[in-house]
């Protein structure tokens, strides 16, 4: 008797189990495909309009009757500021991963809480910070002398520096994704086996070449995904780099030097979208540029996928050997 | 002796108010809508511009000391989106900064415009050489200035009509809004008046976002403030209250006329809305070509915009049933009279008498399916003119009045009703003051 109700309750709880699951699985793609058919939708007047050429195209005209949209410098403005703040954050994070994966658990255990309480942090308040308190002193003490001095040859160095500009955008960029990419890339090397480590040190390895005889070549993929990682986030963030970029529109946006304004497609969207009137192209534009920016994303996102699902794939195949 | 003078007052006071029942029963029977039903709980919605976000909240707060069954939920949500939700007529009014375009009107025929505040723009400056407010400047001065055409402080133009100024050698850095805004409107509308084609309006034109020419770009009127204090020699615009309330030097401003230089304020702007009243349409009427800026008048401020309420003329597509849509063309009239006297205190600027007249006639057009739900044909004869605008801050009702009439603010008549009272007497020689 006892065993009968028993089963049947157990029958019960897998199928609540399985429903459930069901659900929030359906939920998940429910919600993307909802969101890339309103934004095709809502955004299909500008496709209409422009064509493909709303891609390539430069100008960002919204004034009534003469509406003409190309996202090109944003699309172009946002891969700047991306790339500049990877090329500054990965390494500077990879250095704070292997400082932690190694240091002694008492000093690596609190500064990896600290690396992710970074991450909590709402990214109005670096963007408030760096317009209020970074941009000032990185104006007067970095790139006023660096105009002064390379400014007149160099075109990276050129326009005069008023502090909102790609290169501050990209620096705060770069800060924001380190505690991503360095908390990713601090398990990543955890997750190298002792054995390794130990290998190498037994071949008379110092730490660095411990770190480049082992650790890196066993997690080179899972570095690149987490970096990855952290590039989806420069992709998309939007109140920091809105307050710092200078918001450039049209072909003024165009990166043309590390000290003249530019725009990013999240940005242009987070400016101009209240505004924007319902009655003109304008909206749609909008809608089309975040269209891009989300295929820009899933791009990365699958690309990162992609690289830590093989990281993972080796590491089994390692423990299990 | 003190005793006896306070019953004294108290019984002129009783008299006061009988007095002043009479006469205004019978103004508000015609100059007022009906008030919102007192049986009834109304939840009223409203979405669109930012600008006027204080004062309709404040505005909120006093109707609902007023007639605490309404409950306004207004939406700051921009313009745009205020007017997205009023073509979609998800709410039972908007707000915008701007009028409706041509396009925008196809999408929701029937609106009227009933202008409810004005607003006005600053030019603010960073100059350490000239660290007060007064610098002068002309239109098209600011015009070149934002173009590129004019570079330097030093600028001869400038320096011509700034004889006592010691204008530095210096790059002029741009600084204006990078998100949509009213403010934008109203500024670049202002330079394609004044800079007109092949100036101006034909290199870059009005609108919310414009393509600028040049300039470092940041959000909101703090945004804009941002770089104009933190960058030395730079200059930008924002909304008139925000510039007082920062303490920026903002600069004086040719107007219209071309004969004077005109200090932002309170009181210029008002004065360029009295310049074009007459000249403005009906509600019911096109709006997309209204325009005040570079008003008329040797007191006007030329950069200057009302901003509006929208709402459907047949009411009875937004709004829930009959008493409800008498409810909102009750509070969109207490808005625009009795509201207007807290515009002063939050720097708005309060409508003139013609703008107020003007959105009276607009709302008694609104129509719950034909039916009219306020009949107003203009400003009452018979009494004297309803003192709904600004003038009664002037009258300030003692504290022991208030103490002996207790029971009168808590009655049905307003305090306006009661100083009317008290006027009626004064004239009549009942009371001597």
């Amino acid at each position: 008797m006892t065993k009968v109700t028993l089963n049947k309750k157990r029958v019960i709880s897998d199928k609540v189990f399985k429903i459930g699951a069901t659900v929030a699985g359906t939920y998940v793609l429910v919600v993307v495909v909802l969101m890339a058919f309103q934004l095709i939708s809502e955004s299909y007047p500008i496709w209409e309009e422009e064509g493909l050429s709303f891609i390539t195209k430069t100008d960002w005209n919204a004034v009534e009757d003469r509406e003409s949209f190309g996202a090109l410098p944003y699309i172009l403005g946002t891969l700047t500021t991306s790339a500049i703040a990877m090329a500054i954050g990965v390494p500077l994070s990879i250095g704070i991963a292997m400082f932690i994966s190694d240091a002694p658990a008492k000093i690596g255990g609190p500064l990896g809480f600290l690396v992710e309480l970074l991450a909590a942090v709402p990214s109005v308040i670096y963007g408030l910070w760096g317009l209020f308190v970074f941009r000032i002193y990185f104006r007067d003490w970095i790139e006023t002398p660096l105009h002064n001095a390379f400014g007149d040859n160099i075109w990276l160095f050129s326009g005069n520096p008023y502090g909102l500009d790609i290169i501050t955008a990209s620096v705060i960029l770069a800060i924001m994704i380190i505690p991503t990419v360095s908390a990713v890339s601090r398990e990543i090397m955890k997750a190298v086996p002792q054995q390794q480590k130990e290998a190498a040190y037994m071949l008379g390895a110092t730490k660095w070449e411990m770190f480049k005889l082992a650790i890196f070549p066993y997690s080179k993929t899972g570095l690149i995904g987490a970096s990855i990682l952290g590039l989806g986030r420069a992709v998309g963030e939007t109140m920091a780099v809105t307050m710092l970029i200078g918001n450039a529109t049209g072909i003024g946006a165009i990166p043309s030097s590390l000290f003249g304004p530019s725009q990013t497609m999240s940005s242009i969207i987070a400016n101009e979208f209240v505004e924007a009137s319902p009655a003109s192209i304008h909206m749609p534009a909008l809608i089309g540029v975040g269209l891009i920016l989300l295929l820009i994303a899933i791009v990365i996102n699958v690309i990162a996928h992609l690289l830590v699902t093989r990281m993972l794939k080796i590491k089994e195949g390692a423990i299990n050997n | 002796m003190t005793t006896k003078i306070t019953t004294i007052m108290t019984s002129l006071l009783m008299i006061a108010t009988l007095v002043a029942i009479t006469p205004s029963l019978n103004a508000n029977a015609q100059s007022a809508p009906d008030a919102p039903n007192s049986n009834l709980k109304f939840d009223i919605t409203g979405a669109g511009a930012t600008f006027p976000f204080p004062l309709i909240d404040l505005w909120r707060v006093e109707y609902k000391n007023d007639f605490d069954n309404v409950n306004l939920n207004y939406q700051s949500i921009g313009s745009g989106g205020g007017i997205k939700q009023h073509i979609e007529k998800t709410v039972n009014f908007a707000a915008s900064d701007a009028p409706l375009t041509d396009k925008e009107r196809l999408l929701a025929p029937g609106t009227l415009h009933i202008p409810e505040t004005i607003g006005g723009v600053a030019i603010t400056y960073n100059i350490p050489e000239i660290p007060e407010k007064g610098l002068k400047l002309t239109g098209k001065m600011i015009s070149h200035i934002f173009m590129g055409n004019i570079t330097k402080w030093n600028d001869p133009e400038i320096a011509s009509i700034n004889p006592g100024l010691k204008l530095p050698d210096q790059e002029i850095v741009v600084a204006h809004r990078s998100d949509g805004s009213g403010t934008t409107f109203v500024f670049t509308d202002y330079l394609s008046a004044v800079d007109p084609e092949p100036g101006w309006a034909k290199k870059v034109g009005k609108g919310k976002s414009v393509p600028w020419p040049r300039g470092l770009a940041a959000a909101g009127n703090e945004g804009v403030a941002g770089i104009v204090k933190s960058t030395t020699y730079s200059i930008g615009y924002v909304e008139l209250a925000y510039a007082f309330q920062t303490k920026m030097s903002y600069a004086y401003v040719q107007n219209g006329d071309k004969n004077a230089f005109i200090e932002p304020g309170i009181e210029s702007v008002a004065a360029a809305a009295e310049g074009v009243v007459n000249s403005l349409p009906a509600a019911e009427a096109n709006w997309s070509t209204v325009s005040i800026v570079n008003a008329p008048g040797p007191n006007s401020y030329p950069i200057s915009s009302l901003t509006y309420l929208l709402v459907y003329d047949d009411i009875k597509q937004v709004s829930k049933n009959k008493e409800h849509a008498k409810s909102i063309v009750h509070m969109i009239h207490w808005m625009v009279t009795d509201g207007q006297q807290f515009s002063r205190s939050l720097l708005y600027v309060p409508l003139p008498d013609k703008i107020v007249e003007l959105d009276k006639k607009g709302l008694s057009k609104i129509t719950y399916g034909g039916e009219v739900l306020w009949k107003y044909d203009g400003p009452a004869k018979t009494t004297e003119p309803k003192t709904t605008e600004p003038k009664t801050t002037d009258y300030q009702i003692p504290d022991w009045i208030r103490n002996n009439a207790k029971w009168w603010a808590d009655g049905l008549i307003t305090d306006q009703d009661y100083i009317k009272g008290l006027q009626y007497l004064i004239s009549q020689g009942i009371l001597k003051v």
